[in-house]
């Protein structure tokens, strides 16, 4: 009995030492394709970093400091920075006005033609934006089916800055819409629900128990409309045409002065770079509190 | 007095429920997940419809299919302890309890005081100023008890209101939820899987099969029903 023991210990120390061999043989092509992996990981990691941030080095090298300050002073340059601002954040309060009901309304009730009316909403997002502003065009255009009717009042919207804000509007509105409804679906039923029961009514409850939850959330998908709306330019060329002081955003300022002025360009991209970094930043930082709070 | 007769067609089955709960008894209503106990619950509460059938209380009807009649939750003066509490997680522990008492328009000077007493009695008063995510499971109990009972309510409604905390508070929170409950004299429906609840805090208890009352009897009685030893296991 005691010599079978012994003999099965002994049968197990060598099948155990055989298995630690057979690791060790395994383990040095296991070990070096780890490393070629992480190496290849790294290497594709800076390849597509360098990709996206070359450009942007290029834009800071290119355009030293004294001279993006004295082209901030041009008049083109000025007027494009000051309608951009002004019509994005018009923009932005439009569509978190009729935005924020929309999303909600599509977070928590089903309707008939709510698919329907749910890929409406999204379509902008795929849609090509000089598509966004034939299509503009041909609705609210002096020509088109509802601005043929405005004409006759003496109402003309293409090529003017309400048409740069209409076109804003189109363009931006899916990423708050979808950012929103998002958020709103977060917001437990339960919250609801006990609020009513508290004594609130709908839209009690709307503004002091779901909107403070979702908060957050529609603060980031207002930033990301504010941004698509600065960097907006097909819609906008096609719609509201491209004059200086009236229509002329920065991106289709960048595009004008790029023919004549490059410093003017460059002066003007470089800010709207800036402004993407802050929005990132923003939009980071509240999508962090958000994840913390949950 | 509570007065129940509700139909409703659920996915799987129909819900039907015919029951009274006088002031001052304590309903316990039993059985497996699904069965449409919570379901139950919202539809007394107003957050669902039902079907067909008739709610009142005290008298007033709450639902009434044939009457045309079915007061909003937020008219219905029923204080509703969600499984979860939900307490808002955006206000304080003094806001959550305060909410019933500011949708009332009632002046602040009032509320204080009333928000006070009922924090101090709920054991919450140091804790006041804390967010309602950030305090532990006993202490969100009691505070989503006293945010329900601050508005005086005519009916009690709880849903697992022990669930969520570890057995050791379970046998605390018990006792103090039913001296709580013994002194709003209103009557109260709750909900759970534990038959412990159902002996310390009952008078009544229904055992609820696919939205029937399978059995209708006095707390006491539960053990005789052969729901087992695991009250959350299959039966």
């Amino acid at each position: 009995m005691s010599q079978n023991r012994t003999c099965n210990q002994t049968e197990l120390i060598a099948e155990r030492e055989t298995v630690n061999r057979d690791h060790e043989f395994i383990g040095i092509p296991n070990r070096l394709a780890r490393v070629s992996l992480k190496a290849g990981v790294a290497v594709l990691l800076i390849i597509a970093m360098s990709f996206i941030a070359l450009p942007i080095i290029a834009l800071f090298l290119k355009s030293p400091l004294d001279t993006t300050l004295h082209s901030m002073r041009d008049p083109m340059a000025l007027d494009a920075l000051r309608l951009s601002l002004t019509t994005s954040a018009l923009t932005t309060t439009v569509v978190v006005i009729f935005g924020t009901p929309i999303a909600y309304v599509s977070a928590r009730f089903h309707y008939f033609g709510k698919e329907i009316a749910d890929s409406l909403i999204d379509l902008p997002v795929i849609m090509p934006p000089a598509v966004a502003g034939i299509a503009l065009l041909m609705a609210f255009g002096r020509m088109g089916i509802v601005g043929h009717y405005l004409n006759a009042f003496g109402f003309s919207v293409a090529f003017t800055t309400l048409a740069v804000i209409m076109a804003q509007v189109f363009v931006s509105s899916p990423f708050y819409i979808r950012q929103a409804r998002t958020s709103f679906e977060d917001v437990d039923i339960s919250f609801e629900n006990a609020a009513r029961t508290l004594g609130a009514g709908r839209v009690y409850t709307f503004f002091h128990v779901i909107l403070p939850i979702a908060m957050n959330g529609l603060i980031s998908g207002a930033i990301m409309a504010f941004a698509r709306s600065l960097g907006e330019f097909g819609a906008t060329i096609m719609f509201a045409g491209n004059f200086q002081g009236r229509t002329q955003t920065m991106p289709l300022a960048i595009y004008t002065a790029m023919q004549g002025d490059l410093d003017v360009s460059l002066c003007l991209s470089i800010i709207l770079v800036a402004i993407s970094f802050m929005v990132i930043i923003l939009v980071r930082t509240m999508t962090r509190k958000v994840t913390r709070r949950c | 007095m509570l007065e129940i007769d509700i139909r409703k067609r659920l996915r799987d089955f129909d819900l039907a429920v015919k029951l009274i709960v006088a002031r001052g008894q304590t309903l316990m209503l039993v059985g497996d997940n699904g069965c449409g106990k919570t379901t139950l619950l919202n539809l007394v509460a107003g957050l669902d419809d039902p079907d067909a059938g008739r709610i009142a209380l005290d008298g007033r009807v709450l639902f009434d299919s044939e009457g045309g009649i079915n007061v909003p939750p937020e008219f219905r003066g029923i204080g509703y302890v969600f499984q979860s509490y939900a307490l808002f997680p955006h206000m304080t522990i003094y806001e959550n309890v305060a909410f019933g008492l500011r949708t009332r328009r009632m002046a602040a000077a009032e509320i204080k005081i009333l928000v006070k007493e009922n924090l101090q009695a709920a054991g919450l008063w140091e804790i006041r100023a804390a967010k309602a995510a950030n305090v532990s499971g006993g202490q969100k109990q009691r505070a989503a008890l006293a945010r329900a009972l601050i508005i005086e309510p005519r009916l009690l409604l709880l849903d697992e209101p022990l669930s969520a905390l570890d057995v050791r508070k379970q046998a605390t929170m018990r006792r103090e939820l039913r001296e709580t409950i013994r002194a709003c004299a209103v009557p109260c429906i709750i909900v759970t899987h534990d038959l412990r609840d159902v002996a310390s805090m009952g008078d009544q208890a229904c055992l609820l099969e696919q939205g029937k009352i399978a059995q209708h009897a006095g707390a006491e009685d539960v053990l005789s029903w052969g729901l087992g030893a695991d009250p959350d296991g299959d039966r």
